[in-house]
């Protein structure tokens, strides 16, 4: 396995803005078959992860509107190599606060450090961001003025101590003098709704993030009232496994900072609760250059809580040309040319349930759509999981001090679709 | 300064000199000669004496890197700062040496150098970012220095260096292949190395350098499985990808009686592509080997990889979850497979990249084992919002798993598909829907039908495809369906795709009998349309022609003629050739009739249906989760995936001696400080290897006896015993199921014991009880969350306190029990007095402490005078005397030496040693003492003073001081005579590295609930008889280890209590024991190593 040959990025317009070899130089002309690949798929979206050359092959991912092109030589599982540059996408974000060119290219010294210690001779070696941190300082604007006066460097003068341990993602000797720890359980509600409002397929997909600053070397200790429905979990390596067989409790020394403890999937043998109805009736007039669409959308089985934050997107088929709509509450935008029609909704209140209804303006002549478009929706409940998941407490060990504490309930649509 | 506005460039502003930099295209001549000038700054600016100069350089030029312009010409300025103090000028310079070294390998020599010192620092990281640097600059020249290097960087203390050390190796192989030999014995010596962090990066190495050295790997196999879980993911993937390959050369396929037994009967209710699959002959090579080989049992070696893999598929990285997917997919039995759905089907919630690749693999899984993924069938259904590459990889699963039962449902969904706005989807719909069809009969009407409504779709593509499906269908059973022929012949006139007219022309021509009354007018229409058609279906009107002759040609003869009159003078010459053969075929001439006579069945002979099959069947040669496998094409470099051996090679290669085991277990302590074991971590470790020493069977067969299911669940087991026994294994695959009424039936077996943890159960509950109010608080609270935040606050801090106040009440509320047992410290003075044989020590008795040391302090005291105190000493040493040197070695001189376990007089944190001599020879040793002695870092020695003379046949003993610092690590020193000098090491068992202290039951409650967590060990043991009476057992653990016992109120647990010498660390320990043998032994120490080295040495002391 030689793994990671080089690192393209490149933007939208296909401009390679930083490449990084981490054996020989490859020409950048091995993106070329890229390229190509790219034109063939005519959707960013629709670009092979894996493009064989006769050299080389390429694995990329997008994100953020940039390319990450890797070159591999040889025999390497892809998702190994997908996984990484993820990882790499993750820490530009995590350092920089967002992962765009415009970042990248000013942090150029950084990102090539990062690069440098996150990969050596394309095999992964600091992948975890409390070592990377260690490291490597993350740019903060406070630091990049002092630097400039004091000509001091973001590298850190103390030797990272985390690559050594056997807990290679806490960083040694933290300190806080508030100590903290928040989770968000945050579950996105998965769902397809068929035309007749009944449900083809739900589920829950749940993480719970964590925010901890705590000093020393906790030992933390969650534990859940009914830890029973979670279904399906994913850890972060913290966590000892064993205690979560034997006794459904995450016992971890965590890192420190934010990361994502647990991922995990409700069962979808579960009924899952559909917080959303949506009647709607969108018809084209065969012959005639215009169509109806109406569209109200309702609380059902909210538990009582409020549904905020609703959207409604639409991908409208090519035909259509306009729409001219009058919405009840919100507002709504209709972009002609990806014809993508939003729906900015905001919060239902039961009394009025907002409705968007109007007409749709058809390119003449052309044949009436066989299709009726799906739509997506976004919603947010706060102080709810919709599983009934709850944590039950949290103990820590290890250290003397008192932490504060806090965990935080939010549910979502997910990839939540309504068909018409 | 002038470093400022350069720098503004970096920061993307659009002024300043150094913009043309990054504007211009470096081909550009016009500024190559304002190039050089620049890069004059910048020598300039390296050249000075100011870091932040040098700085801002580094900087400006790893930028012109990172864009991909040349600095090369830089190299000599830049180079000359390898040595600069400031260490981030210091780090992009290596960066920069990196990039060019091998571009200017003469100038890259320079900095060898400094490299070479820093090999030999004293911190372990300067020493692995050196080899790192040194090892990444490829110049050959450097070879045998790089070599050299890594050799010793293999055998250095620092783990963290030895990964570095693997790391360099490939990069030393690529360099130069040559040194492969040596490589592999870098690779063989970091290959047995213990801690997880060279796991990862040697197997990499190896996997680089030598992956057919598969012999390698047997002595490590088992380690490698038990370090797995605590390896970081990159290394977790190379490893087990590794290991899937080593288990299908050494072990049987687990598969070999089910192949026969049960694809069968799925081949007679599917008769599907399933079998196929695994292609003829291995089946009947199979079959023929069956009857000579005895049933199946899986290797527990095999068993081991098969267990220790399974948690990872909870891992978060999606490439671990596909390495362990594939592995099992791969290697495990039929029924187990399945546990890999659930993992797989959670990657779908991943980014697109991710669920690309593993839907491809999903793909490749459900051709051959469908029922794995049936239940998840939901998690396939496609979004409009997917993109097109998922969707159809999506189609692909759905049309895998539909069967009998659930294909309504999936052509239901189908349907939804077909009006979608993605085109090409629609089309790979149709397709699915066609390959429905042939799979499952019963529905290949109803798909029939709806694909030819689908003739009336407004889009030509859907009709098209539906064509092209449908003639597929048709040639099933022709017969039936004479109506949707006449339909299609129809379409001739709308439908323009070429495919799709070249489809009905042959349907038509192929069924011409079935629709006789139409073909000839097809034909004629097409005989008008021919040149203006596109080559396929010129063909296909040639085709028709022929075949019409042959059946009609009362009505079609003039109609043929004239479209071979055509196709004679088409541009295409594959369709003038094909004219003309068919002319000379089908119309009777003088001169061919040999061959005309036999037309007919040459182009009506019947014909079989197309098998329209997954693009994804026979995917899985390539070893799932590949990127050959994904590109269905060999990569280079791919290793095959062996197939399973006929015979099982010999499973003793891969056991290690025990005692070997426990001398690198001891390294381990050895390098305390570095790994910082996490308890969990030794814990599991422990319990893997215990299982794997005793026999047993693979569960699947359900042969395993009681024993075997209680050690190879351990979690399941204790879980049971806080549950109820339905509990166990919930949600586990089938396999499990037969561990389940095994479970029940300990269950029973146990039922006495386990009335005993309840009442302990109980006495936890309580306490937990006391805390539940305060967990539920915290809930509400925080429910209320962002409303009030600052309230939920408050409460917060005051349900803490509340808790502290809780907590000293709890205390007080269990001294009652401790009343209970107010009779132990009697039955504990009983058994001191009576239970107790010589040998072991005692010290609990203080009367009996104080007249050991007593003896010591005598014996330092009048050293000379010996004969009497070694005799008077002996009985209580920890562990029987040890040799120091042997008396052939020592040229007469015998040396043992053994723990006195007293009190060292000069030093209370050193261990005292009571060395022995003993004079073999014929003339006396003189000047006996030690010599300067190399010490690892912490540990000290208090020499015994000098033995001027020891005649012939004459012993004597001193007492020397040791102080371990807590640790294993043997202390190495001389013992010099007034001739000769010994190299001689005393490496302390654990349990002597501490002394014993005397605590009341509650102390030890006390402090034991302050070491829970990461500082408690738990081992669960089965004492044999022979050591299940109290003495027994007490003797054990205190020959074992110098603790002092603590008196107990249950007859079944034993305490005992110490602490370290160096640090006066509490260790406890714990066994709770039950009438039955199963017992359980908790260390709680804040030492973390000593404490899982001390469970072990227990563990092992009571089970012999």
């Amino acid at each position: 396995m030689k793994m990671i040959h080089s690192l393209f990025l490149i933007n939208c317009s296909g401009d390679i803005f930083l490449e990084k070899h981490w054996k020989s130089v490859v020409s950048q002309s091995v993106c070329d078959y890229f390229f190509e690949a790219q034109e063939k798929a005519a959707d960013v979206e629709n670009v092979p992860p894996v493009i064989s050359t006769p050299h080389h092959y390429l694995i990329s991912i997008y994100r953020d509107k940039l390319f990450f092109v890797s070159v591999i030589q040889t025999e390497v599982p892809p998702l190994f190599v997908i996984e990484f540059l993820h990882r790499v996408a993750d820490t530009f974000q995590d350092y920089f606060g967002e992962c765009s060119e415009a970042a990248i290219k000013d942090n150029v010294v950084i990102v090539y450090e990062l690069l440098e210690e996150m990969l050596d001779n394309g095999f992964p070696l600091a992948t975890e961001s409390n070592i990377l941190k260690e490291l490597i300082k993350p740019p903060t604007i406070l630091r990049s003025v002092v630097n400039s006066i004091t000509g001091s460097s973001n590298v850190g003068d103390t030797l990272p101590t985390g690559q050594l341990s056997n807990i290679p993602w806490r960083r040694a000797g933290v300190k806080y003098t508030n100590n903290e720890a928040y989770f968000d359980v945050v579950e996105e509600i998965d769902a397809i709704i068929d035309k007749s409002g009944s449900t083809v397929f739900a589920e829950i997909q749940g993480v719970i993030d964590a925010c901890i600053k705590l000093s020393g070397m906790p030992d933390l200790s969650l534990s859940f009232m009914n830890p029973r429905l979670l279904d399906d979990v994913s850890f972060h390596p913290c966590i000892r496994f064993k205690r979560w067989e034997s006794e459904r409790v995450l016992s971890f020394i965590p890192p420190d900072g934010n990361f994502r403890l647990i991922s995990y999937r409700v069962s979808s043998q579960n009924l899952v609760a559909i917080p959303v109805y949506v009647k709607h009736s969108i018809s084209f007039k065969e012959n005639s250059s215009c169509g109806r669409f109406d569209v109200t959308i309702g609380p059902k089985q909210n538990m009582g809580k409020t549904i905020e934050g609703v959207t409604v997107t639409v991908h409208m088929p090519k035909v259509v040309l306009n729409m001219n709509l009058t919405p009840t509450q919100g507002s709504y935008t209709f972009d002609p040319v990806t014809k993508v029609l939003t729906w900015d909704v905001g919060k239902i209140t039961p009394q009025k349930l907002p409705s968007l209804k109007g007409l749709v303006n058809l390119q003449s002549g052309a044949p009436k759509p066989e299709e009726n478009p799906s739509l997506n929706i976004q919603f947010k409940i706060q102080q709810l999981a919709i599983s009934g998941l709850k944590v039950n407490r949290l103990d820590m060990y290890g250290e003397k001090y008192k932490p504060f504490k806090g965990v935080k309930y939010v549910t979502k649509a997910g990839k939540f679709q309504v068909r018409t | 300064m002038s470093a400022a506005p350069a720098y503004s460039e970096d920061k993307g502003g659009s002024a300043g000199p150094g913009e043309a930099e990054y504007g211009h295209d470096p081909a550009s001549g016009g500024i190559f000669s304002s190039d050089y000038k620049r890069h004059d700054d910048l020598k300039e600016m390296l050249d000075t004496n100011k870091d932040s100069l040098k700085l801002e350089a580094m900087k400006r030029i790893v930028a012109m890197i990172a864009r991909g312009k040349n600095a090369s010409d830089l190299f000599p300025a830049v180079v000359k700062n390898v040595a600069c103090k400031n260490i981030e000028v210091k780090k992009l310079v290596y960066v920069y040496l990196v990039r060019y070294a091998e571009e200017q390998q003469d100038l890259a020599l320079l900095s060898i150098s400094t490299f070479q010192r820093g090999l030999k620092d004293p911190n372990q990281l300067i020493r692995a970012s050196a080899l790192r640097v040194l090892s990444s600059i490829r110049v050959p020249i450097i070879v045998p220095i790089m070599m050299l290097a890594i050799k010793e960087a293999a055998s250095d203390m620092s783990p963290y260096v030895r990964k570095t050390a693997a790391h360099a190796i490939p990069k030393l192989y690529s360099l130069d292949s040559d040194q492969k030999d040596q490589l592999i014995e870098v690779i063989e010596k970091l290959l047995a190395d213990k801690t997880t962090l060279v796991a990862g990066s040697v197997v990499m190495a190896f996997e680089e350098v030598c992956p057919e050295r598969i012999d390698l790997i047997h002595k490590n196999y088992r380690k490698l499985c038990n370090l797995l879980i605590d390896v970081e993911e990159w290394g977790q993937v190379v490893i087990i990808s590794m290991l899937t390959r080593y288990a299908r050369t050494q072990f049987l396929s687990p598969t070999q009686n089910e192949s026969l037994l049960e694809e069968n009967p799925e081949k007679a209710f599917y008769g599907s592509e399933d079998d196929e699959a695994k292609g003829p002959g291995s089946e009947e090579a199979a079959a023929a080997a069956l009857p000579t080989r005895k049933p199946y049992v899986m290797d527990p070696d095999h068993r081991l990889l098969l267990r220790n893999t399974k948690p990872l598929l909870q891992s978060r990285s999606a490439a671990v979850v596909m390495a362990v997917a594939q592995l099992y997919f791969h290697l495990a039995p039929k029924a187990e497979v399945g546990v890999i759905a659930k993992a797989l089907v959670r990657l779908l919630r991943s980014h697109s990249e991710v669920q690309y690749v593993v839907l491809q693999n999903v793909a490749t899984m459900s051709i051959k084992r469908r029922g794995m993924f049936e239940p998840y069938l939901k998690s396939f259904y496609i979004r409009s919002t997917d993109p097109t590459q998922i969707k159809i990889l999506k189609l692909e699963v759905l049309t895998n798993l539909a069967n009998e039962t659930n294909i309504p449902t999936v052509l239901r969904e189908f349907q939804t598909y077909i009006r979608s706005m993605d085109k090409d989807f629609v089309a790979a719909t149709i397709q699915a829907i066609g390959r429905c069809a042939t799979n499952i009969g019963r529905v290949r009407d109803t798909c029939l039908n709806g694909l030819v409504q689908l003739l009336s779709n407004r889009d030509e593509l859907v009709v098209a495809e539906s064509v092209v499906v449908i003639k597929k269908l048709l040639q099933m059973q022709p017969a039936q369906h004479g109506e949707i022929i006449k339909h299609l012949a129809k379409l001739t006139d709308n439908i323009q795709v070429p495919m799709a007219r070249a489809s009905i022309l042959w349907l038509i021509g192929e069924y011409c009998e079935h629709v006789p009354r139409i073909a000839p007018d097809v034909l004629r229409k097409m005989a008008k349309s021919f040149t203006a058609e596109e080559d396929i279906v010129k063909l296909q009107v040639i085709n028709l022609a022929a075949k019409l002759y042959l059946t009609n040609s009362k009505q079609t003869k003039l109609l043929t003629q004239y479209v071979l009159s055509l196709a004679k003078y088409d541009q295409n010459y594959d369709i003038r050739d094909r004219a003309r053969f068919t002319r000379q075929l089908i119309v009777p001439s003088e001169q061919g009739g040999a061959l005309s006579r036999h037309a007919k069945k040459l182009f009506l002979a019947p014909k079989p249906a197309p098998v329209l099959e997954s693009s994804f069947k026979d995917r899985d040669h390539f070893q799932l989760g590949s990127l050959s496998h994904l590109l269905n094409a060999k990569a280079t470099g791919y290793q095959e995936l062996p197939d399973w051996p006929e015979e099982a090679p010999d499973p003793s290669v891969r056991n290690v001696e025990e005692e070997d085991l426990s001398l690198i277990e001891t390294h381990v302590g050895l390098l305390g400080e570095y790994t910082k074991v996490p308890e969990w971590t030794k814990c599991s470790n422990r319990e893997k290897r215990k299982e794997k020493e005793k026999p047993f069977y693979s569960d699947s067969e359900g042969e395993s006896g009681p024993t075997e299911s209680a050690d190879s669940d351990p979690e399941s087991e204790s879980e049971s015993d806080s549950k109820s026994s339905s509990e166990s294994g919930s949600g586990e695959s089938s396999s499990e199921s037969d561990n389940e009424d095994q479970d029940e039936d300990e269950e029973k077996g146990r039922s006495s014991e386990s009335e005993q943890s309840e009442e302990e159960g109980e006495k936890k509950k309580m306490k937990k009880r006391k805390k539940v109010p305060e967990g539920q608080r915290e809930g509400s609270s925080s429910d209320e969350g962002s409303d009030s935040s600052s309230s939920s606050s408050e409460s917060e801090m005051t349900s803490d306190t509340e808790e502290e106040q809780v907590e000293p009440a709890s205390w007080r509320k269990k001294t009652p029990p401790s009343g209970k047992s107010a009779p132990a410290p009697k039955e504990i003075s009983l058994l001191d007095l009576e239970d107790f044989t010589p040998p072991s020590v005692q010290p609990v008795s203080p009367p009996m402490v104080v007249s050991t040391s007593l003896a010591a302090d005598l014996e330092g005291l009048t050293l000379t005078d010996s004969p009497l105190v070694p005799s008077l000493l002996s009985p209580v040493s920890g562990a029987g005397r040890q040799e120091l040197l042997h008396r052939v070695a020592g040229e007469g001189l015998a040396v043992d030496y053994t723990f006195s376990r007293q009190p060292f007089s000069g030093d209370p944190h050193m261990v005292s040693v009571h060395i022995h001599f003993s004079n073999s020879s014929d003339t006396p040793i003189k000047g006996l003492h030690v010599g300067t002695p190399k010490l690892p870092a912490g540990i000290s020695i208090q020499e015994f003073p000098e033995i001027e003379s020891l005649s012939p046949g004459e012993s004597t003993t001193a007492i020397m001081g040791i102080n371990f610092c807590d640790s294993t690590q043997a202390a190495n020193f001389q013992l010099c005579t007034q001739t000769r000098q010994f190299y001689v090491s005393i490496q302390p068992p654990v349990g002597e590295l501490m002394a014993p202290v005397f605590m009341s039951e509650n102390e030890f409650k006390k402090e034991q609930g302050k070491l829970t967590g990461m500082n408690e060990i738990t081992e669960k043991l089965t004492l044999p008889d022979a050591s299940r009476s109290d003495h027994v057992v007490v003797q054990k653990v205190t020959a074992t280890a110098n603790l002092g016992r603590v008196p107990c109120g249950t007859s079944d647990e034993y305490r005992f209590a110490g602490r370290t010498l160096t640090s006066g660390s509490l260790v406890l320990l714990t066994l709770d024991a039950r009438p039955t043998g199963a017992a359980q032994l908790t260390v709680n120490s804040e030492k973390m190593v000593i404490g899982t080295m001390l469970v072990k040495d227990v563990v092992q002391a009571l089970t012999q």
